[in-house]
């Protein structure tokens, strides 16, 4: 009996919390509008998630796509299509790892201190404070946030593939002597801009949404002691990567048939 | 915290590195600099055997590229493979005459249709067929030539 109440419980929080982050959605968008006049908040927070964020991102690019090297020439010379190398790192890192990667490390570079600097502003009393001083903090601290991560993710992933496809090039051309001139013409020919690089970006754009949203959710909702904090922001970090990597899933199938 | 306009020089870094990345996967790693076929018309050509031809392979002339196979289909009267070529629209002076021939780049490499042009004075049309074809080098039936002692012989069927 207290087991099925507790499954019962269970649901309940989650649907309660699903409908308050679909509502608290609706308020960020539609306190958008607020933004036109004062961008420079998102400018701010571009360079918290974006500036901030560029190193990891182009360092895991380049080893991500130097490891790819290395595996794709010795799976690809087996079979004696070494050339095909470029093709083989450039689709994996535009189609899949490019999003993908960059969501996940965003999630815990950028979502976890979003959900962070949003769960102490709580805590602090700060936001009650501009609700006092008649500022609405969801226009003024959120939306801004959320855009930043909408605009900085397709950025960030776009670096990673290209550092990725560069770090290919130096262990496939540099180290293991695939021809430069292969590398790149197997990768023009055969990766389509439509069906392979724009859907990439599509899907970093919906995991920018996904993260951002449950980044900043999660701080709005922390319960406010240093306990929730440290709770929200571990729910941020499980439950985007999670995100991430269901849609990727999801969004895989319908696109690449 | 930073300067505004340090930030803000920072920030702009930031946008102007991300979208050098997205033109860079759309030129150098994608197939936007090679812009694809420009307003093109459509020839059917019939082959034996077309080996592993795909869509979108190249079909060139003199070997520059010209346009793209757009359709493989097959022909269950002649039991014989029918390729749609998506010819670029600049090249309207294309013989009637032509042939069309399935050629490999490199020794395994991807293969291809060549165009050898004819020397007819009426020129190909959308919808128009290419009679003279040669299908493509299957290296095991070569390779039964070699060993048969026919290689040198010109095969029957083929295009003089």
């Amino acid at each position: 009996m207290n087991a099925l109440q507790n499954l019962g419980r269970t649901v309940l929080t989650a649907v309660e919390r699903i409908g308050r982050a679909s509502l608290f959605f609706y308020e960020v968008l539609t306190g958008s509008w607020y933004l036109v006049r004062r961008f420079y908040l998102v400018v701010q927070q571009v360079y918290a998630v974006g500036v901030l964020t560029l190193l990891i991102i182009l360092v895991s690019g380049l080893f991500v796509g130097m490891v790819l090297g290395l595996q794709g020439y010795n799976t690809l010379a087996r079979f004696g299509a070494a050339e095909s190398l470029g093709l083989l790192v450039a689709l994996s890192l535009v189609r899949e790892l490019g999003p993908v990667v960059t969501a996940l490390l965003f999630a815990g570079r950028a979502g976890s201190a979003l959900t962070a600097e949003i769960g102490l502003m709580k805590a602090t009393e700060q936001l009650a404070g501009m609700e006092m001083m008649a500022v609405n903090p969801i226009d003024r601290v959120i939306a801004p946030r959320l855009l930043a991560g909408v605009i900085a993710m397709p950025l960030l992933a776009a670096l990673f593939s290209a550092i990725g496809v560069l770090g290919g090039h130096i262990v496939g051309v540099g180290l293991l002597g695939v021809d430069s001139g292969a590398y790149w013409s197997q990768m023009q020919n055969n990766v389509d801009f439509y069906d392979d690089i724009f859907n990439g970006v599509i899907k970093s754009f919906v995991f920018g949404i996904v993260v951002s949203w449950i980044a900043v959710f999660e701080g709005y909702d922390a319960v406010p002691t240093s306990e929730g904090v440290s709770r929200a922001t571990n729910r941020t970090v499980v439950f985007s990567s999670l995100a991430v990597l269901g849609l990727d899933f999801i969004m895989t199938a319908l696109m690449f048939k | 915290m930073l300067q505004r306009t340090q930030l803000e020089l920072w920030v702009g870094i930031f946008m102007a590195l991300g979208i050098l990345a997205l033109v860079m996967l759309a030129f150098r790693v994608g197939n936007l600099s090679t812009a694809d076929v420009v307003d093109g018309y459509k020839i059917e050509a019939h082959f034996d055997n077309i080996g592993s031809l795909k869509v979108k392979s190249p079909v060139t002339m003199a070997g520059v590229r010209i346009g793209r196979v757009s359709q493989i289909g097959f022909d269950d009267k002649n039991y014989q493979a029918v390729v749609t070529l998506n010819v670029d629209g600049r090249y309207k002076t294309i013989p009637k005459d032509t042939g069309a021939s399935i050629l490999t780049a490199g020794l395994l490499g991807e293969q291809y249709v060549g165009l050898d042009p004819g020397g007819s004075d009426q020129y190909l049309k959308a919808g128009d067929k290419i009679t003279m074809t040669q299908s493509a080098l299957v290296l095991e039936k070569l390779i039964g030539q070699f060993i048969f002692g026919k290689a040198g012989e010109p095969e029957p069927n083929k295009k003089p």
